[in-house]
């Protein structure tokens, strides 16, 4: 059995420890929001947060993460109290099939979490490593800014739930 | 600090002694020369030559248009930016006639005679023939043209007075081009005039001294890029698989080699630049290079026993299982759309220094975007600093029979820290 | 007026007919609520002609809630919305009163795919005009059962009102009213100025989910007892499986079953990862005959060129010859480009009690049943096709073959749902491509500048291999008895495969289109989005910009010289300015482009104007601003629309500058991103505004494959302006730009 803390709740996992934490998330927690997209670190679809940073679940084991914080989208806000990013991306309807967009989502909170005001230019070079296929990328960047823009003007730190 | 102290006392020696060099006024300003002045033969050959000196990789910002410079190169003296040498006249180098190019080249001074810093390796384009030397101008000259001012040196004194540089050229720069060796083949002297002149690699894999020169009796031993270790090319090279002129050959070109490795970091655009550049050129510099390495047996693969380091080693085997064998194991777990050079071939993990794994691991190696090519995510986050020295322990007893890098935790953390000072 | 003229009114008679005919044919009815169920009469309008009862469409419920029924699927495109915003104006409720239920064949219409950007034009006028059926139906009733004149109340907020407060909820008044009753297509429909919902950008009902990881896809489905299955797909085509010892991996932990059926390997599992690693044992256990059956890459179109072709005349209009005093030619040529969903393919299968049940994000629910059914030979009505969501799809790629998986995988282990997830890898190697395609184009000039003589000619494999069939799954062709794949057919005009948008929109007094349809398929090919239209647009309008130079015209004069139909007209100009074409100053590095289509020369029109940025020493280009005009007839999301044209953009863009699917004599190679990049942030425009000219009461055009064709054309027109290199060979890529542009 393996402890995971994910969104600040301690989670009992019968998983080997070379199990990507993608799979526990989705196949033993139950939960949507990570997904797989290429398992090869090349897309993004399977993006979370492990103490801060943005990762690939899909390459990381869980034997990696015992006493580490985990953070997903479920974790940031839900449909009746979306967090601003998630309230941003809503806002600029930033999503066309919408795959891609929790890991997009996982991605900005990581820049935002540690820069509130970036330039358009660290936006960009910071989403490098998430693929979107259907072409939302300027509503994805203008959610990106517009939740920066929130989170300044309300001057709250967006740390989710977690 | 000792480079400066030693800097002043040379120049005041160079002051009371009397001996001044006298700086060399340029021409009187050339017309901008358009593609019509130049042969498109000796413009292609300059393009060729160009990708082998690297012009663009440093006069090039990124995100910047060619060859406009603005590249920030961080030295241990302070921070230099490349030039703009696009032939606009007022911010590049569109006035330089071909004489004042070339005496750039060979003398290191600007068109009104004043020093260039060594950043700018004229110790190796010094040995470039006029001929070679004409043809570079004549790319450059075609060039189109960016009105571009760079940002001012950042350079403490005295480094930012640019007299200073005639003593550092008295005792470093040996003037002078190539000349053949008649006890060497015609392959392997086109190597040496290519690698020692225009590839300048002794600029990145030679240690320097305190005054910012080439260690002459560790030439070729090893040296430094922007955080990353340029790897020894001389007979210390750490390769566990000696290489065979076919093998650098295609490392040389297609940035890698299946025996041997990527080229990543600061080596990524010297390979893209070497592509370009007709094959029998690059044969020639690995030739020259191989008989600089000299003949090696294959590294003896005795098994190094953990020590003190086994829990360190033991927990980093799990993290491997977890987290690179799909990719890097070549038993039943691997992907099999995956194909990896053999880590326990790969030079960087023999070398004695572990910053080239530490970045390779924490950023990954990327393409250019849209550019095909190997993709490796990087770890950063993922891992703890902890689990990276574990992991990277493992990967120093298990694959390259070798102890575990001490300190590797710290400079992780160097290397991360330095990535996030520079993306602000 | 000549035959061209005729030919454009005809069609633009036709289409309003169909589409319109209720328009104008608008009263209301007053007495019985049934209809004569023997009329032949016009066609109906929309889906309606094929699914023509009521009840098919619109069910309200004595509790007053209603479902709407459509057969087409969501795949990201928006549709779910707007059909639910169709619904909700037509039947004066807001629309989080609407349930909308999609693509089903236990209980929706059958639509046949959801493709052609025939989403709006199929199944939104048939709800339109079933909802205004359905709401005349019920204030009929309401006014039977008050005696108050029909014309006297109205539909408001789910009930019948009377101008003096009583209220009758639909639920009250439903009954049996909607059951054997026919859709006759006659109802008025509201007058488009008074549009509340239509017409306005309502946000989404999936996104809200989506982003706070609510179920919403195939993906998501987590049934009681679920397990995991992986397939071993073979190395290549024509792969046969030779040997595997699968004994070693039955022992694996949580492994189920090892199905073997022929070539056809699969392992099923207890947990998701489990499946994985027992698929990896598997593949590297089994062992494969393969032969070398793909053509030199180096020399595909050479290759395309020789092989045997159908020439089917598009069009041969000989006008009495006008002298033409210059002539141009041009071929033009396009790669294997891939679909590349983010999220690779994936269905549940569950086989039960000898009937089966496919949750599938299938664009065709219908066909893909009748194709599993005859895979399994069962009977149509022992198999349910379900549609649930998956990643944008772009097309036919492994949606159907996935559920094809989970078909037979189900079968071998019944009684628990089967989830079947297929990896990266085996998406890329294994999804239809869009076909390559080489076109030529030639044209004379008169004195005047203008087009007097055209010939274009286009050669391709068929843009078409959907399941219809058996045959046309892929794991069919892996059984121990296999299923060949159907002889391919070219799809006809007006909708066109290979040839489709093959005839230009422009004023042309002679002209000859010819497709060579070319039926052996090396290559796994099938409907890309936007099929024939991407690669002939690029053609056409590439050539166009070659032919306005030749003529010493600006592009855009030169496109208005020869459009007739006002609304194109209208995009092209409305584009111009919005870029500031007229006002454009040269600047190093940087150069513009236009480009026009109508999709399928019936469908949406597009204008498109847009600014690279190249860097010659690198050879990269980088769109950065495009300014696009569309009119898809009556908006009914003009946010949906920008949307839709937005991702076109870019996706074309990444098609245009770095797409092509590599290979060599065995097998495919672009086995991941790494070998098939894609468009990434970094290189994302810094602007794209789309305008939405609205056109109230108009036929629904469709949107969802307007903008790929244009974009191509746009960005090589642009490098031309930038560089003076035409560049008629996609992708864009570096070597190619470095290579016109020279030194």
């Amino acid at each position: 059995m393996i402890e995971l803390d994910v969104n600040g709740k301690k989670q009992s996992v019968d998983a080997a420890p070379d199990t990507p934490l993608l799979y526990v998330l989705r196949d033993h927690l139950a939960m949507n929001g990570a997904k797989f997209g290429c398992g090869l670190g090349q897309c993004g679809a399977c993006t979370v947060m492990v103490d801060g940073d943005a990762v690939f679940s899909c390459l990381t084991p869980v034997a990696v993460l015992a006493g580490r914080k985990i953070k997903t989208v479920e974790g940031l806000g839900t449909i009746e109290n979306p967090s601003p990013l998630q309230r941003a991306f809503i806002d600029e309807q930033a999503a066309q099939c919408g795959y891609c967009i929790a890991g997009m989502i996982m991605r900005a909170q990581a820049l935002l979490e540690k820069n509130p005001s970036p330039s358009d230019a660290e936006i960009r070079r910071h989403m490098m490593p998430n693929l979107c296929r259907c072409g939302t990328q300027m509503r994805i960047f203008r959610a990106v800014r517009r939740a920066a823009q929130a989170m300044q003007a309300g001057a709250v730190p967006d740390r989710g739930r977690a | 600090m000792k480079a400066r102290s030693l800097l002043v006392g040379l120049a005041m020696s160079v002051a009371t002694a009397g001996v001044l060099i006298t700086p060399v006024s340029g021409d009187t300003p050339a017309a901008p020369a358009g593609k019509r002045a130049f042969d498109a033969t000796v413009i292609a050959r300059g393009a060729q030559l160009s990708a082998i000196g690297n012009c663009a990789t440093c006069h090039t910002r990124p995100g910047g248009q060619s060859f406009a410079g603005g590249l920030a190169l961080e030295t241990p003296f302070g921070v230099i930016y490349s030039t703009n040498i696009t032939p606009d006249v007022e911010t590049g180098i569109g006035a330089w006639s071909e004489s004042d190019f070339l005496r750039a080249m060979h003398d290191g001074v600007d068109r009104n005679g004043r020093n260039l810093y060594p950043a700018f390796p004229y110790d190796h384009f010094a040995r470039v023939t006029d001929d070679d030397v004409n043809a570079i101008y004549a790319f450059i000259m075609t060039r189109d043209p960016v009105r571009a001012t760079v940002p001012a040196n950042r350079l403490a004194f005295p480094m930012n007075f640019r007299p200073m540089l005639s003593a550092w050229k008295a005792l470093y720069l040996e003037k002078g081009v190539y000349r053949p060796d008649p006890d060497r083949s015609a392959e392997w002297n086109r190597g040496a005039y290519l690698v020692e002149g225009l590839g300048h690699c002794g600029a990145c894999h030679t240690p320097r001294n305190a005054m910012g020169a080439e260690t002459k009796d560790l030439y070729l031993g090893g040296g430094e890029a922007e955080g990353w270790h340029a790897t020894a090319i001389n007979a210390s090279s750490p390769a566990p698989v000696p290489w065979t002129v076919d093998q650098l050959t295609r490392y040389l070109r297609q940035g890698w080699d299946d025996q041997h490795g990527h080229a990543a970091g600061p080596m990524t655009p010297v390979a893209h630049e070497l592509a370009e550049v007709p094959e029998a050129d690059i044969r020639a510099m690995a030739t020259y290079l191989l008989a600089v390495m000299g003949r090696k047996e294959p590294a003896a693969m005795r098994a190094v026993a953990p020590g003190r380091d086994e829990s360190r080693v033991q927990s980093g085997a799990a993290i491997f299982a977890g987290t690179c064998a799909g990719c890097h194991d070549e038993g039943a777990s691997a992907i099999s759309s995956i194909r990896t050079v053999p880590l326990a071939q790969t030079t960087s993990i023999h070398a004695p220094d572990p910053r080239n794994v530490l970045h390779i691991v924490l950023e990954g190696i990327w393409p250019e975007p849209g550019e095909k090519g190997v993709v490796m995510p990087g770890f950063e986050g993922a891992l703890t600093d902890e689990q990276l020295a574990s992991l990277l322990a493992y990967v120093r007893v298990h694959f390259a029979n070798r102890p575990p890098w001490p300190d590797v935790s710290r400079q992780a953390r160097d290397i991360i820290q330095h990535k996030n000072e520079n993306e602000r | 007026m000549n035959s061209h003229d005729a030919e454009r009114h005809a069609l633009s008679r036709r289409e309003f007919l169909a589409a319109s005919g209720a328009l104008i044919i608008g009263f209301s009815l007053a007495s019985s609520s049934l209809r004569a169920q023997n009329s032949p009469g016009p066609k109906l309008p929309g889906s309606l002609d094929r699914n023509p009862m009521l009840d098919s469409w619109i069910r309200i419920d004595a509790d007053g809630s209603i479902s709407v029924f459509t057969g087409k699927a969501e795949l990201g495109q928006g549709v779910k919305t707007a059909l639910i915003q169709i619904a909700a104006e037509q039947l004066y409720v807001p629309p989080q009163r609407i349930r909308l239920i999609t693509a089903d064949t236990r209980q929706t219409p059958d639509e046949g795919y959801t493709a052609g950007s025939n989403s709006m034009k199929d199944s939104g006028t048939a709800i339109m005009n079933a909802a205004a059926q359905v709401r005349e139906i019920l204030i009929a009733r309401a006014s039977e059962r008050l005696g108050v004149a029909a014309d006297r109340l109205k539909a408001q907020d789910g009930a019948v009102v009377t101008d003096d407060g009583r209220r009758l909820g639909f639920g009250e008044l439903v009954g049996d009213s909607l059951t054997r009753v026919r859709a006759d297509g006659q109802s008025k429909l509201k007058d488009p100025v008074t549009y509340s919902v239509v017409g306005k950008a309502m946000p989404r009902v999936d996104i809200p989910a989506k982003v706070t990881g609510g179920a919403a896809y195939v993906q998501d489905l987590r049934l009681p007892g679920m397990v995991h299955a992986r397939v071993v797909r073979p190395p290549s085509y024509v792969a046969r499986l030779r040997e595997l010892q699968t004994a070693a991996v039955e022992k694996m932990p949580g492994v189920l079953k090892v199905v073997r059926d022929g070539s056809f390997v699969a392992v099923v599992a207890a947990h998701e990862f489990e499946a994985i690693q027992a698929m990896r044992a598997l593949a590297a256990a089994a062992r494969w005959d393969e032969r070398a059956t793909l053509p030199d890459q180096a020399d595909l179109y050479s290759y395309l060129q020789r092989l045997p072709a159908d020439n089917i005349i598009d069009l041969d209009r000989q006008a009495s010859p006008s002298p033409g005093v210059r002539s141009l030619e041009a071929s033009y040529r396009r790669p294997y480009q891939m679909h590349g969903a983010i999220g690779p393919s994936c269905a549940v299968g569950l086989f039960k009690d000898g009937a089966l049940t496919v949750w599938t994000h299938s664009q065709g629910v219908y066909p893909l049943r009748q194709s599993i059914a005859e895979m399994l030979h069962l009977p149509d009505d022992r198999v349910q096709c379900i549609h649930v969501e998956g990643s944008g799809c772009y097309g036919h790629n492994a949606a159907d073959d996935a559920g094809a998986d989970a078909a037979l995988i189900a079968r071998a282990f019944p009684d628990r749902p089967v989830r079947v997830q297929w990896m990266r890898e085996q998406e890329h190697l294994w999804e239809p491509y869009g076909p390559a395609m080489l076109t030529t184009a030639k044209a004379a000039l008169d004195s005047a500048g203008n087009i007097v003589a055209w010939d274009y000619e286009v050669t391709s494999n068929t843009h078409s291999m959907r399941p219809g069939g058996a045959g046309n799954l892929l794991p069919a062709w892996h059984l121990a008895s296999p299923f060949a794949p159907a002889a391919p057919k070219p799809i006809p005009l007006p909708e066109g495969g290979g040839d489709r948008n093959a005839i230009p929109y422009y004023r042309l007094p002679s002209a000859r289109v010819v497709h060579r349809f070319v039926p052996a398929m090396p290559v796994r090919v099938s409907a890309l989005r936007a099929l024939g239209a991407y690669m002939n647009v690029f053609s056409i309008e590439s050539f166009i910009d070659e032919l306005a130079q030749a003529a010493g015209a600006d592009p855009v004069d030169f496109r208005l010289r020869h459009l007739d139909d006002p609304r194109a007209r209208d995009v092209v100009s409305l584009v111009a300015s919005r870029f500031g074409w007229s006002s454009y100053t040269r600047a190093p590095g940087r150069g513009r482009g236009f480009a026009f289509a109508r999709y399928k020369n019936l469908g949406a029109y597009i204008a498109l104007a847009l600014e690279v940025d190249v860097n010659r020493e690198r050879g990269s280009v980088r769109v950065m601003r495009a300014v696009a005009a569309v009119d898809s007839g009556q908006a009914v999301n003009p946010d949906g629309i920008r949307n839709q044209i937005e991702g076109g953009i870019i996706q074309s863009s990444s098609w245009t500058l770095h797409e092509a699917v590599e290979f060599d004599r065995i097998a495919i190679r672009s086995a991941d991103w790494s070998r098939y990049p894609m468009l990434r942030f970094p290189e994302i425009p810094e602007s794209i505004d789309v305008h939405v000219i609205d056109r109230p009461g108009q036929p629904f055009l469709g949107t969802g494959e307007a903008a790929q064709g244009p974009t191509a054309a746009a960005i090589g027109n642009a490098i031309a302006y930038a560089t003076g290199a035409r560049i008629r060979e996609l992708p864009f890529d570096r070597t190619r730009i470095k290579g016109a542009i020279g030194l």
